[in-house]
C-alpha cells in the first residue's frame, strides 16, 4: 500500500456570516451578500481543490471545545440542523455529511498511543458545530468526500499558549502516523480567525459592509505581521510567536488549530497561499492554504 | 430603580449534566440531584409566576440574548459528556417576559436581543436546571446568556434590568444561576467513585464561599467576584460574573438566609446547589469599594483618549 499523505492545508476561517452571504440552499436566513474578499477567496480555493485528488477531510474546529482530552467523531454519518448560538439570526443550516470513521479511529489510536488523553464521540443525537459546517461548505460546497471532525482541547485555558503548542503538536505528529498508515490522501483543514475581538452589537443589516472593519489597528497590524511570514514561509517562527500573538490578539489560533496543522506538515518552509484577509464583525481573518507540491503550489495574492 | 423586591429566593446551582444523566454513579452526584429533587418542591409551592435563568454555559457576543420561543424543543447533548447519554427537553418560556426583559435592558444602556428559532442550542446548564428544577414545565421560565466580554457594570446593569422587568409585570420570580464554584476539571478521564474536587486550594476557597452564602453575604460575595475569578476560576471569559448578577437581581445587600442543599465534585468542579431566600437580617457589612452602577456607557475608550 502507497504511504497516506496530506495533500494540502488550508487555514479556513468560520464566520457563519460567509455562508450566510453566500445564500446556500441549506442555510434558511437570506443575505444580500457581504464579506465579498474572504467568500471569493474561499471561491478560489474551492476550485482548486476540486483539482486535487483527496479521500477525506480532517477539521480541527474551536466550537467543539472539549476540557477531558481531544474527541473525535466516531459515527458515519450526521444529519440535522445547526442553529449558531451567537448568531442565530444568520445561521440555521440544514447538513447531511458522512464521516471517515475508520481514519478517525485510527487517528485516535495514534494520539492515544502518544500519551494524549482521547475519546471517540460515538453519540448520534451530537450536533456538530458551526466551524466544521461553515469550513467545510466554503472549501466543498458539494459536500462530496468526508470529513472528520477533532475537538479543540482547551489547553490555552487550563494551562498556558506554550502547553497548547506542545499538546496540540504532538496531536498533529500523531495525527500523521495515522494518515501515512492509512494509505489515504487528506485535506487537513484549521478552521480558525487570526485576531479574534468582536464588536458586542451588530448593525440592523449584519451585512452592511459600511459598518464592517477591524476592531483595532493593533489587531490589524499583528495580522499583517503572520501573514507577512505565512508568505515568507516561516511556519516553525508563527507557531513559536503564537502564544504571544493569541495574548496580544485574544486570536482563535489559542484553540490550537494552526498548530496542529502545522506539525502534521512539518512547518512548511515554503511560501503560503494567500486568498484574502478581511474583517468579521470586527475580527481578522485569512484564508492560507500550504500546498506541499511545488509543482501546483501557486502565487495567489 | 424598583425597591420591592419580587424575588421569591435564588437558586445556584451547578450546569454538568449528571446529576441529569448519570445520578448513580456515585454518592455525590445522588446527593446534588436530591437537593434538584427538594428545591423542584419548593419552587412548585411558592407561588412563583416566572423561573429567571442566568446561565453561564450559555455565552453571547452581540450583547445579551434572551430566550423567547414559546415552547423550544430539542435533544441536547454535551460536548465533554456526550457519553452520558442524550437531553431531550421541551421547555415553557415566558416570551411576554423575555420581551420585557430586553426593552428594560435597552433602557438601561445595554445592546440586548431576544432568540426565538426552532433548534436553537439551548446551553446545557440551562438544560439541566430546568429539567431537574420545573421537570413538567409546571411555571414558565425565561433564560439570558452570559456575554464573553461584559465585566461588572454591564453584567449588574443587566440584572438591575431583571428587576424592573418582574417589577413591572408584577412578576413573582425564583431566579436560577447556573454556574459552578471552581470550575477547574479534571483533563483527564476518571472513574466516577473517584471523583474530588480538583485541589485542596479549589476545595478551601469553594468552602469559604459557601460560608459566605450559608451566611447570606450575597452583596460581599459579590465584591469579592475578581478575587474568586483569579483563585480559582479558568481564565475563559473577562471575569466571575453570577453573583454579580444575582446580587443584582435579587438586591445588592447582605439580608439572606442562605442554606447550602449540596456539595460535589462534578469531574473536579465545584458543584453546589444553594438556596438564598430575602429576609430581615443582615451580617457582615462590609467597606465597598466598587461603585454600584445604574446605566451602562459603553466602554470609556481610555486609549482614544490618549491618542495625538
Ligand atoms: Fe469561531
Amino acid at each position: 500500500m502507497e504511504k497516506g499523505r496530506i495533500v494540502l492545508g488550508c487555514l479556513a476561517p468560520h464566520p457563519p456570516h460567509l455562508v450566510y452571504a453566500e445564500n446556500p440552499e441549506q442555510n434558511e436566513p437570506f443575505s444580500e451578500g457581504g464579506w465579498e474578499t474572504l467568500r471569493w477567496g474561499y471561491n478560489r480555493l474551492a476550485r482548486k481543490l476540486k483539482n486535487i485528488d483527496y479521500d477525506v477531510m480532517v477539521i480541527f474546529t474551536p466550537h467543539w471545545a472539549t476540557y477531558i482530552g481531544t474527541h473525535f467523531l466516531g459515527l458515519p454519518s450526521f444529519n440535522s440542523l445547526s442553529v449558531d448560538p451567537i448568531f442565530p439570526n444568520i445561521f440555521r443550516y440544514k447538513y447531511d455529511l458522512r464521516v471517515d470513521v475508520e481514519l478517525a479511529e485510527a487517528m485516535e489510536k495514534s494520539a492515544a498511543d502518544a500519551g494524549i488523553i482521547t475519546k471517540m464521540m460515538r453519540n448520534p443525537d451530537f450536533r456538530i458545530d458551526y466551524g466544521t459546517i461553515t469550513s467545510c461548505h466554503m472549501l466543498n460546497p458539494e459536500w462530496n468526500k468526508p470529513i472528520i471532525t477533532i475537538s479543540s482541547n482547551r489547553n490555552s485555558h487550563y494551562y498556558s499558549g506554550e502547553v497548547m503548542n506542545e499538546q496540540s503538536s504532538a496531536l498533529g505528529e500523531a495525527c500523521l502516523k495515522a494518515i501515512e498508515e492509512s494509505g489515504k490522501k487528506v485535506v487537513l483543514v484549521s478552521s480558525n480567525s487570526l485576531s479574534h475581538r468582536h464588536f458586542v452589537t451588530e448593525s440592523p443589516l449584519p451585512e452592511d459592509m459600511s459598518r464592517e472593519h477591524i476592531y483595532n489597528h493593533s489587531q490589524y497590524v499583528w495580522d499583517m505581521k503572520i501573514v507577512g511570514m505565512m508568505r515568507d514561509g516561516k511556519m516553525r517562527e508563527v507557531i513559536d510567536i503564537m502564544p504571544e500573538y493569541a495574548e496580544q490578539t485574544i486570536a482563535e489560533t489559542e484553540a490550537g488549530g494552526l498548530t496542529w496543522m502545522m506539525a502534521a506538515m512539518g512547518f512548511p518552509k515554503y511560501p503560503a497561499e494567500i486568498y484574502g484577509y478581511q474583517s468579521v464583525i470586527g475580527t481578522g481573518n485569512a484564508i492560507v492554504a500550504w500546498d506541499p507540491n511545488s509543482a501546483t503550489r501557486e502565487i495567489v495574492l | 430603580m424598583s425597591t420591592e423586591s419580587n424575588i421569591l429566593f435564588g437558586i445556584y446551582c451547578p450546569p454538568h449534566p449528571h446529576p441529569l444523566l448519570a445520578p448513580d454513579l456515585n454518592q455525590g452526584y445522588r446527593n446534588l440531584r436530591s437537593a434538584y429533587d427538594t428545591l423542584k418542591t419548593r419552587i412548585e409551592e411558592s407561588g412563583a409566576d416566572i423561573i429567571l435563568l442566568y446561565s453561564t454555559t450559555w455565552p453571547s457576543i452581540v450583547g445579551h440574548q434572551i430566550q423567547a420561543h414559546p415552547e423550544p424543543e430539542w435533544t441536547h447533548v454535551d460536548d465533554d459528556f456526550h457519553f452520558l447519554g442524550s437531553m431531550p427537553y421541551k421547555f415553557k418560556i415566558d416570551s411576554e417576559f423575555s420581551n420585557a426583559y430586553k426593552e428594560a435592558a435597552e433602557n438601561r444602556g445595554l445592546h440586548s436581543r431576544t432568540v426565538a428559532y426552532e433548534g436553537f442550542p439551548i446551553d446545557t446548564g440551562s438544560i439541566v436546571a430546568l429539567s431537574l428544577l420545573n421537570p413538567d414545565n409546571k411555571i414558565p421560565a425565561c433564560i439570558v446568556s452570559s456575554n464573553m466580554y461584559s465585566n461588572r457594570s454591564e453584567t449588574i446593569v443587566l440584572g438591575k434590568a431583571a428587576r424592573d422587568a418582574l417589577a413591572k409585570q408584577g412578576k413573582k420570580a425564583v431566579i436560577v444561576v447556573v454556574a459552578s464554584l471552581s470550575n477547574r476539571m479534571f483533563t483527564e478521564h476518571i472513574e466516577p467513585s473517584e471523583d474530588r474536587i480538583h485541589s485542596p486550594k479549589d476545595d478551601e476557597w469553594n468552602r469559604k464561599i459557601l460560608e459566605f452564602f450559608d451566611n447570606g453575604r450575597l452583596e460581599d460575595l459579590s465584591q469579592l467576584s475578581r478575587d474568586i475569578h483569579g483563585q480559582i476560576r479558568i481564565q475563559k471569559v473577562a471575569a466571575y460574573k453570577p453573583v454579580w448578577w444575582m446580587a443584582a437581581t435579587m438586591g445588592q445587600h447582605n439580608n439572606y438566609n442562605g442554606e447550602i442543599l449540596a456539595y460535589e465534585a462534578l469531574h473536579g468542579s465545584g458543584g453546589a446547589v444553594i438556596q438564598l431566600t430575602p429576609s430581615d437580617e443582615s451580617i457582615g457589612d462590609k467597606e465597598f469599594d466598587e461603585d454600584d452602577v445604574e446605566y451602562y456607557r459603553g466602554d470609556r475608550n481610555v486609549l482614544g483618549q490618549g491618542a495625538l
